[in-house]
């Protein structure tokens, strides 16, 4: 690869690689990120540069991304670039890129980025998981987003082979007019975003067999992927038994194993292995905290938080739910009104996080029983692992407090 | 039986705005007042209510809700008696004329004498609104800007955020009350939350004391420092 780069491409990725060590051993910060901006300084198609000659595969959505992209790093096997969790915009994507010489990569990119990203590099494969509702304080009106995904994906060029998500209105409009497109029928049950169609705006049905609209756009019928007890991608089956829990990720495991049909992965290859994700940094892994045992889940938003409602038990037990409001998080907790809390009737929900009051006063309009938590140390000693909801910061919060066990 | 009707959350709900008729029929139901809470989705005929609520929406679907509501019989049941509390979108499509797609003007219903036109920069962020004797706490988070015709009073004076120009938020007539503090608003301001109730039903509410008093003493005390008044 270096010697097909410039002087100046070769002095941005050298530029990088030693940000990133100063920043790791000073200790400010995880490297990636900051070396990946002076890179891009200095040479601002590095991007490009860095992606040339080598198998690209690109994850995007609302929901999902980070687990998708390790189900794909993992079912592809041998050695695959991929960027940190987290670092999903340009910076972090060169910064992974100028680390490792892997010819496979898989790319996990932030919805907004996507069209910048989809220019820049040229993937063979793009998954679309869905697009809805995200801290809207910061990135306006989420159709907007799927029209910019749409415009992109159908500008001519070297056309990646889309593997979208049929069930989800403004994946599909998104996708609708890219060259090659694989169609997966996978679980979503978040359609709040996607009632007036994403097209002409009018009312869109919703049956048991699909959605549509009166304009003709309407739930794809040449689906080639498909989730019915066993996985089904263009003619091959595979069981689908993986690590991590929900409905949800057998769908993002779904699309992932479609998108590596792609690049010439089986799934009787790629599934197998796939089973050896078992946490997604952090996530789903049983910590400790001060003798207790919990169960760390993290929801960045109402889809998210409604998918991991639906996996707590239902026999009562304790749950813990800590929310913030920093800019990571959106500063507007508005959100917590799109989800229903109204599941956790019958548990009795510990408030934490700086937004407790938030959640608390949400909880007591959905008749939940709750308990501010105002200090820590008034927490229920536990015999049995807790469930600990959070969103963004406050999943990082307590992903810093607690330990592996 | 208080009635209370959501319309088209499905289109005007963007910023968990059904939160609002929540808080009034969980308040009501706490003073021995049965309440019911309708979510009217589009395609359903408009029911028969004490008060409507309207949301904020993104710019196609908020055309939508306001086709629907000109030809569902809505401004007729207001005008006969129901009360409205309209936030962000819904606080426009109450108006003669908003914009949506760029600067294109769009006829609202006209049962208030106020326009809508985009705003310079869109308003994103913390709002605190001085009503009365009472503050009202929330989030803002739209791209108009909204002028009240000669007449038509203003729901308080902004002390914190934009609103309608950066001077006064909203509009409030014998019928209506509308914010541009979106979603849960009712929720973080229950007095708010019952001075609506308090005037729909016609009777006047003892304090809750419930999670909201908290929180709101809270969001107040956070979005007050740093105020003079
Ligand atoms: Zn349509």
């Amino acid at each position: 690869m270096g010697t097909r780069l410039t002087a100046r491409e070769n002095l941005a990725v050298g530029a990088l690689r030693s940000v990133n060590w100063v920043s790791r051993v000073t200790g400010r910060g995880a490297g990636t990120v900051a070396g990946g901006r002076v890179g891009l300084r200095i040479s601002p198609n590095l991007l490009a540069v860095l992606t040339r000659d080598r198998t690209v595969i690109v994850v995007s959505g609302t929901n999902g991304k980070t687990t998708t992209t390790a189900l794909c790093v993992a079912g592809w096997g041998g050695d695959v670039t991929t960027n940190a969790t987290g670092a999903n915009m340009p910076a972090g994507h060169v910064a992974a890129l100028a680390g490792s010489h892997s010819t496979h990569v898989v790319l996990e990119v932030d919805e907004a980025w996507l069209p910048d990203v989809l220019d820049a590099v040229t993937p063979k494969v793009v998954i679309l998981l869905n697009l809805s509702r995200d801290q809207l304080d910061r990135a306006n009106e989420v159709r907007q987003m799927s029209e910019r995904w749409r415009s992109s994906l159908a500008s001519p060029g070297a056309d990646p082979v889309v593997i979208a998500n049929a069930n989800d209105p403004l994946v599909v409009y998104a996708a609708l007019d890219a060259d090659q497109v694989r169609w997966c029928d996978v679980p979503t049950n978040w359609t709040l975003d996607a009632q007036s169609c994403p097209r002409c705006t009018r009312p869109l049905e919703h049956s048991p067999s699909g959605w549509s609209c009166t304009c003709g756009l309407a739930t794809p019928e040449d689906v080639t992927t498909s989730l019915n007890g066993e996985l089904t991608v263009a003619g091959e089956h595979a069981a689908l038994s993986l690590s991590i829990p929900g409905e949800y990720n057998r769908g993002n495991a779904a699309m992932a194993a479609t998108a590596l049909r792609e690049v010439g992965v089986l799934l009787s290859e790629s599934i197998p292995r796939m089973q050896s994700v078992t946490g997604v940094a952090g996530r789903y892994t049983v910590r400790s905290w001060q003798g207790r045992q919990m169960r760390l889940l993290l929801a960045k938003n109402p889809a998210g938080f409604d998918a991991l409602l639906s996996t707590v038990a239902p026999e009562p037990i304790d749950v813990w739910v800590a929310i913030n409001a920093n800019i990571a998080d959106g500063r507007d907790p508005a959100w917590l009104y799109d989800v229903a809390f109204e599941a956790l009737k019958g548990h009795v929900v510990w408030c934490l996080g700086e937004r407790r009051l938030d959640l608390a006063t949400r909880l007591d309009y959905a008749g939940v029983e709750y308990r501010i938590v105002e200090d820590l140390a008034s927490l229920p000693a536990t015999t049995q692992p807790v469930e600990l909801l959070a969103n963004y910061t406050a999943f990082q919060e307590w992903m810093a407090r607690s330990a592996p066990c | 039986m208080l009635k209370i009707a959501v319309l088209y959350p499905e289109l005007l709900g963007t910023y968990g705005d059904g939160g609002n008729g929540l808080v009034l029929a969980e308040r009501a139901r706490r003073r021995g007042v049965e309440a019911s809470l309708e979510l009217v989705a589009m395609r359903d005929e408009l029911p028969a209510a004490d008060v409507y609520l309207l949301g904020g929406g993104e710019d196609g679907p908020q055309r939508l809700a306001s086709d629907l509501l000109a030809h569902n019989g809505f401004v007729d049941r207001v005008t006969d008696g129901s009360y409205v509390v309209a936030v962000c979108a819904g606080l426009q499509i109450l108006g003669r004329t908003f914009c949506v797609d760029g600067n294109d003007e769009y006829q609202g219903l006209g049962l208030v004498d106020v326009v809508t036109r985009r705003g310079e920069v869109r308003s994103v962020g913390e709002l605190c609104v001085r009503v009365g004797e009472q503050l009202l706490v929330g989030f803002e988070n739209h791209g108009g800007r909204t002028v009240l015709g000669e007449g038509v009073a203003p729901l308080g004076r902004v002390l914190r955020g934009r609103a309608n120009d950066g001077e006064v938020d909203g509009y409030r007539t014998d019928r209506i009350w509308a914010s541009y503090a979106h979603g849960p608003a009712l929720a973080m301001n229950p007095w708010f939350a019952d001075e609506i109730l308090g005037t729909v039903l016609g009777q006047e509410l003892d304090p809750l004391g419930t999670a909201a008093d908290l929180l709101y003493a809270r969001r107040r005390q956070i979005l007050t420092a740093g105020l003079a008044g």
